[in-house]
């Protein structure tokens, strides 16, 4: 009777141990989050938002990045942007001001929010493009054979790889090899090759979950193999698909290292779709959000002025992503619903 | 496409290579003949030398245990079994109006346009009861709305759904009952007008009611169609079948008309399964 009194009284004591052990991890990854979110969400906001109407700081929206220009002047310290400096400076002619300059701290940061959104859609459409293709011959064509178990094993290889790596490997086929340069199209397949096998392997995996039945009950009916994978196939799988490819666009949307080498540039002063001719657009650099952070981090010296840029910019940045998730979930619900399933 | 090869009016001897022992069916026209058939899945024997021909504009009835290959042999007559990686016909041949299906020119998806299945595991789509329908008949390039229109109301008055569901076709077919699925199964499957039609147990989700709608259907259906149905209803194949096929581990047993099958089957074991004395 003592034993087993002495035995549950230690099993009970290992229980709450372990309890607490796994209540205190989830606890620490929640303040992890909530310390990050805070930290950019209110840093910031100081960027973003403003006191006056209409509350968003709508020029770092709109707005290239410029340089700041900092100095005194009648015992008032002066923070102006490129633009306004060189007004000021054309107002106060024959003042000498011994201005620091920071750079990109002043403006906005509207062409790495288009050269993002450029960068997403084009490798993004790529990706599924190739990516739901091979999944579907995979899934509904091979037959399982030790030359697909190979194509697949490769494919398991191909997500494993860092992604400086795939940007070295762009850099070295798209910009070098096929004399690209820095250019949009050479980022568009670096990402895409990069988001290529969870592509695949979500999509294979939407494919399978619908039931054999569907594809057998249509080619029963006369329908041949591609009619039945489009009319009664892909159809019920493309939720499943796009719903993973969310994790796609956030990957595409956030890595710096793929595209560093590749697309990105650290500053361009025309906008994207201020080309010569129509193909120029293809290949031409951007400039990016994820790798602007990072520009504006770490490739210029660091001081109180360079914090707005940096939170301002983070912020935009998850915020935008978020946004990007959300669509694709509402997306994804509305085919549901309408199929009924 | 398969060739249409003109049949003789009569065949016989009507089960080729039959062992001695089987007695042989009158039969007046063969529509499928199934020679020496064997199929494996993988290493697994399923099939042991089968032998039957199937008669046209006429109910042929499978019966035999669970698991004796009713469901493998059926779906060898559309070809189904290709979608499975490791099946194979290992002997023996299927012929339909004298063709070989599993001939290197047969177009499968032609023959299976004319040979129609009911599956055992009812499948509707996951789209509405109309679309369901009209699948076959839109895959097959009809348009015409009035058409598809006509032939919807058809097949699902064929197969005793229409009054059911008339007011709501465009809902969706998961929506219904499991033997309101299997019927709006069975219209799918009569819309594109088959020539031989594959019904796996179509009743075995049905109340006595539907039952009997759907087996009156199969009477009139052999008025122009050559109809399968395996059954595990003793009184189904007797009630609606004219010839009856009975299945063990694989093995043909013995195939003849439905009304000798029951009142005096030649064999030991088709009479114990029928009497219910095994199985
Ligand atoms: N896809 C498959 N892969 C491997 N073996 C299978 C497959 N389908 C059926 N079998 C095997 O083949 C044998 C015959 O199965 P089948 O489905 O033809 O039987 P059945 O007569 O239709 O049975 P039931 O009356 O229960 O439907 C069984 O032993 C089964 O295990
Ligand atoms: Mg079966």
């Amino acid at each position: 009777m003592i034993a087993i009194a002495f035995k549950s009284r230690r099993t009970r004591r290992t229980e709450r141990v372990i309890f607490w052990l796994l209540r205190l991890a989830t606890y620490f990854i929640l303040a992890c989050a909530t310390y990050i979110f805070l930290d950019i969400g209110i840093k910031g906001s100081r960027t973003v938002f403003t006191s006056t109407p209409p509350f968003i700081n709508l020029p770092f929206l709109t707005e290239p990045p410029q340089t700041l220009y900092v100095f005194d002047y009648d015992g008032k310290k002066m923070t102006l942007s490129d633009r306004q400096f060189r007004e000021w400076k054309s107002a106060h002619a024959g003042v000498d001001v011994e201005a620091t300059s920071v750079a990109y701290s002043a403006g906005g940061i509207w062409p790495c929010i288009v050269g993002t959104a450029l960068l997403v859609i084009g490798s993004m459409a790529l990706a599924l493009g190739i990516g739901i293709s091979s999944a579907i011959y995979l899934s509904e064509y091979s037959r399982n054979g030790r030359w697909i178990r190979l194509v697949r094993i490769a494919i398991l290889n191909l997500a494993g790889v860092p992604s400086i790596v795939f940007g070295l490997f762009g850099f070295g086929l798209f910009v070098i090899f096929f004399g690209w340069n820095v250019s949009l199209i050479a980022g568009w397949f670096t990402l895409g090759l990069m988001v290529l096998p969870a592509i695949i392997t979500a999509s294979e995996e939407s494919l399978r979950a619908v039931p054999q039945g569907l594809r057998e009950g249509s080619l029963a009916l006369g329908a041949s193999k591609w009619q039945t994978i489009r009319k009664n196939v892909l159809p019920y799988a493309l939720p499943g698909i796009l719903t993973s490819s969310i994790l796609g666009i956030a990957r595409v949307a956030g890595e710096t290292a793929p595209i560093m080498f590749t697309a990105a540039y650290a500053m361009k002063d025309e906008m994207p779709w201020q080309v010569a001719k129509f193909t120029d657009f293809f290949f031409q650099g951007v400039m990016a959000l994820p790798y602007h952070i990072y520009v504006v981090s770490s490739k210029i010296p660091q001081n109180e002025y360079t914090e707005r840029v940096q939170y301002g910019s983070a912020f935009v940045f998850l915020f935008l992503v978020m946004l990007i998730a959300l669509t694709s979930i509402v997306l994804r619900e509305r085919s549901r619903s309408r199929l009924s399933w | 496409m398969v060739a249409t090869l003109e049949m003789p009016e009569t065949t016989s001897p009507t089960i080729v290579n039959q062992p001695e022992q089987v007695p042989k069916a009158e039969i007046e026209r063969a529509m499928i003949e199934i020679e020496q058939l064997d199929f494996a899945y993988g290493a697994h024997q399923v099939l042991h030398g089968v032998n039957l021909n199937i008669p046209a504009r006429a109910v042929t009835a499978f019966i035999g245990p669970s698991g004796c290959g009713k469901t493998t042999l059926l779906r060898c007559l559309n070809r189904m079994n290709d979608l499975i990686d490791s099946a194979r016909i290992t002997q023996g041949a299927i012929r339909i109006e004298g063709v070989d299906i599993n001939a290197p020119g047969v177009d499968v998806v032609d023959l299976r346009r004319r040979v129609g299945m009911v599956f055992q595991k009812s499948n509707p789509f996951p789209k509405s009861i109309y679309d369901n329908v009209a699948y076959g008949l839109r895959i097959a390039g009809i348009t015409k709305r009035s058409l598809i229109d006509e032939a919807v109301e058809k097949s699902l008055r064929s197969a005793a759904l229409w009054e059911e569901v008339k007011d709501r076709l465009h809902v969706s077919g998961y929506g219904l009952s499991g033997g309101q699925q299997q019927r709006l199964c069975i219209a799918r499957a009569l819309a594109v007008e088959p020539e031989i039609v594959l019904m796996d147990e179509p009743c075995s989700a049905l109340d006595p009611i539907a039952t009997a709608k759907v087996e009156e259907l199969i009477r009139q259906l052999k008025e122009q169609y050559t109809i399968v149905i395996v059954t595990h209803n003793m009184q189904q194949a007797g009630r609606c079948s004219d010839h009856t096929a009975f299945f063990y581990l694989g093995r043909l047993i013995e195939f003849d008309q439905t009304a000798k099958i029951f009142s005096n089957p030649a064999q030991r074991q088709t009479e114990e399964y029928i009497t219910g004395r095994f199985g």
